[in-house]
């Protein structure tokens, strides 16, 4: 099959496109503009809608409003943009609404910069607005990678009526790679639920008010089933000579690609490192890393943020190892070999080397 | 005995909340009239504000949307756009239209969005428990105004028809009572032109409808409508502000 030279941010757009989304709302933030750019340039010509919204706040609502009138429909943001979506997440989670939501993470807190980060690593995967309620997260690591789980992300939020959020950053946003995009047949379930006009049918309610509080905790109850079936059927991760590690390096995105560099370098002297690659951050593969934990003596989590998802791995591991961090911030990326420096010293401190 | 009044087609049984003598019951009925008559009801979609009137999706009888506090317009927008044959209406009060959701209201507008926005003034935050909303009077007592609302510190109210009138986007825009049996039925005209004008593709129509709420303003239903008369007519008249037909016509 044919192989694209394609941008990270426009992989995400051709991708959605062959998804079948032609509904995209957004508000310009760097560093996602391609995604929004792509999309404006190419919907109009097949019939979609690009509307560029008046704010972030604006736009996650007008995607509740496509998603509950039964079209496939996108938007894409970066950290302060999704701050202000916390509230629409929310309400779209409440009403069961399907949706793709990207975030080309940039440094924070407050403007921060614009240079690459992952340090929305909380606020995706606790689902950042008020309730109880989780988004899928989806975390690519390659061009191709994105394409796929693009794709993906759309079929996830039909399956299972919730948002799903592509977890970028600003390197894969940016990185130009070979990918295929081939050929893709969406699974767009019926939607008996969508607001389409009640024709011939008992009129339709999208809600999230329950102010009975026994119906709202049921409600709440059986989202939860939901979230406990993807917990199940949809972890997603990659491991890279784990069989035989002692020290597991975990780290997700651009930071996952420079693990694998860091993993080989250790490796060629002598150490035996490994890469454990989350894939979906919610749910975390916890299982999976709970199961290195039986062999491998340390754990060192790799983020481009003060130290995120080294609470999640502590968690899927219940603290039977020492879990290490080895983190850049601000839009700072990790360099191969600070992080072979970072496995050299806890193979010393394991009695390694 | 024979009915008077039948239930129109476009409200379910769900017997109303509202309170005794507050107008958002003739304002739900009015709308649900318009909305059988121009025979819509099977491809309306109605998007209900946060306020007193949030449990609006269990009254009309068509397809609804709850939304955020202030976001209608954008939720009916996405709607609209998704499904542009759809009807699209949002039902929304004075603090969710002019103060949270001041943006969206003018952005819709000013995009010259396809839709119908049903706006009720009644110069106070009703659900919550009556404090000042945009649209409250100079010297008017709520309770997070309890000395009079002093435009020194407080500002001034907001005149919603005369703002959206000055949009190229706005197709029309039209402010209506329901104090009398007369202004009602002008007020009905007025809802009907602003759904018909969403038909014809006209653009975004408001019409914002001068309302009562006797609990929080502290009157009985009679003197709540006679205080709507002597202070809200007089600071927000009547009249259509903007009509992107009658300046096509002329
Ligand atoms: C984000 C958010 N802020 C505040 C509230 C609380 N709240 C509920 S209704 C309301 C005011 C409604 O007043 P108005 O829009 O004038 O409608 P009315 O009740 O008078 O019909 C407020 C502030 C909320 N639900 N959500
Ligand atoms: S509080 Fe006021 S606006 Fe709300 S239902 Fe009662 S009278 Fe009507």
């Amino acid at each position: 099959m044919e192989k694209l030279m394609l941008k990270g941010n426009e992989a995400i757009a051709e991708a959605a496109i062959t998804a079948g989304c032609l509904h995209f709302f957004g508000y310009p933030i760097t560093p996602q503009t391609e995604v929004a750019a792509y999309m404006a340039r190419k919907l109009p010509k097949i019939g979609g809608v690009y509307l560029q919204a008046e704010s972030e706040v604006a736009a996650i609502n007008m995607v509740i409003g496509a998603a509950a009138a039964g079209v496939r429909v996108m938007t894409s943001s970066s950290s302060p943009g999704i701050s202000l979506k916390s509230e629409g997440l929310s309400y779209l989670s409440g009403c069961d609404l399907p949706a793709v939501i990207v975030n080309i993470q940039r440094g924070g807190p407050g403007l921060g910069g614009i240079q690459p980060s992952q340090s929305d690593y909380f606020q995706a995967t606790r689902g950042s607005g008020h309730g109880d309620y989780h988004l899928i997260v989806l975390a690519p690591g390659t061009v191709q990678e994105i394409v796929d789980l693009t794709r993906r992300a759309f079929d996830l939020a039909d399956k299972y009526r919730v948002g799903v959020m592509l977890l970028g950053d600003g390197v894969l946003g940016q990185m130009m790679e070979p990918a295929v995009i081939g050929e893709y047949t969406p699974a767009v379930p019926a939607k008996p639920w969508a607001l389409t006009g009640a024709s011939g049918r008992p009129k339709n309610i999208v809600n999230s008010l329950y102010l009975d509080p026994e119906e709202l905790e049921r409600t709440n109850f059986e989202r939860f089933r939901k979230y406990e079936q993807i917990r199940r059927d949809e972890v997603l991760f990659e491991e890279y000579q784990t069989e035989d590690a002692d020290l597991v390096l975990v780290g997700y995105g651009a930071p996952g690609r420079i693990c694998r560099n860091a993993v080989a370098a250790a490796r060629a002297e002598g150490l035996r490192a490994g890469l454990f690659r989350p894939v979906t951050l919610y749910p975390f593969p916890s299982e999976a890393l709970k199961k290195l934990a039986e062999r491998a003596k340390r754990f060192i989590s790799v983020e481009m943020s003060m130290g995120q998802m080294v609470d999640d791995v502590r968690l899927a591991i219940e603290c039977r190892r020492p879990v290490d961090t080895c983190l850049r911030t601000g839009g700072v990326i990790h360099t191969p070999a600070e992080i072979l420096e970072k496995i050299r010293a806890c193979a010393k401190e394991e009695g390694l080397i | 005995m024979k009915p008077i009044l039948n239930r129109p087609a476009g409200l379910t049984e769900a017997a109303f909340h509202y309170c005794p003598g507050c107008t958002h019951g003739i304002i739900h009925r009015i709308t649900a009239e318009v909305m059988e008559e121009l025979e819509i009801l099977d491809r309306a979609v109605g998007v209900a504000p946060v306020g007193c009137a949030v449990l609006a999706y269990n009254y009309f009888n068509c397809d609804m949307l709850q939304a955020a506090h202030g976001r209608a317009p954008a939720v009916a927008t996405g709607i609209k756009r998704a499904r542009g044959e759809a009807v699209v209406f949002t039902y929304q009060g004075d603090g969710d239209l002019a103060a949270i959701g001041t943006a969206e209201t003018v952005h819709a507008a000013a995009r010259g969005e396809n839709i119908t926005v049903i706006f009720v003034n009644n110069a106070i935050y009703g659900m919550t428990g009556g404090q000042m909303a945009p649209t409250s009077l100079p010297g008017q007592v709520t309770q997070t105004t309890p000395y009079g609302r002093d435009t020194a510190a407080a500002g001034y109210p907001i005149r919603v028809c005369e703002m959206l009138a000055t949009l190229e986007g706005t197709a029309y825009a039209a402010r209506v009572s329901v104090d009398t049996p007369k202004n009602a039925a002008a007020a009905k005209a007025a809802v009907k032109r602003a759904f018909q004008n969403q038909l014809d593709g006209a653009g975004f129509s408001i019409v914002e409808i001068l309302s009562t709420c006797p609990t929080n303003w502290g009157l009985s239903p009679v003197d709540a409508l006679a205080w709507l008369r002597d202070n809200l007519l007089p600071y927000y008249p009547l009249g259509v502000y903007r009509d992107c037909k009658k300046e096509a016509a002329v």
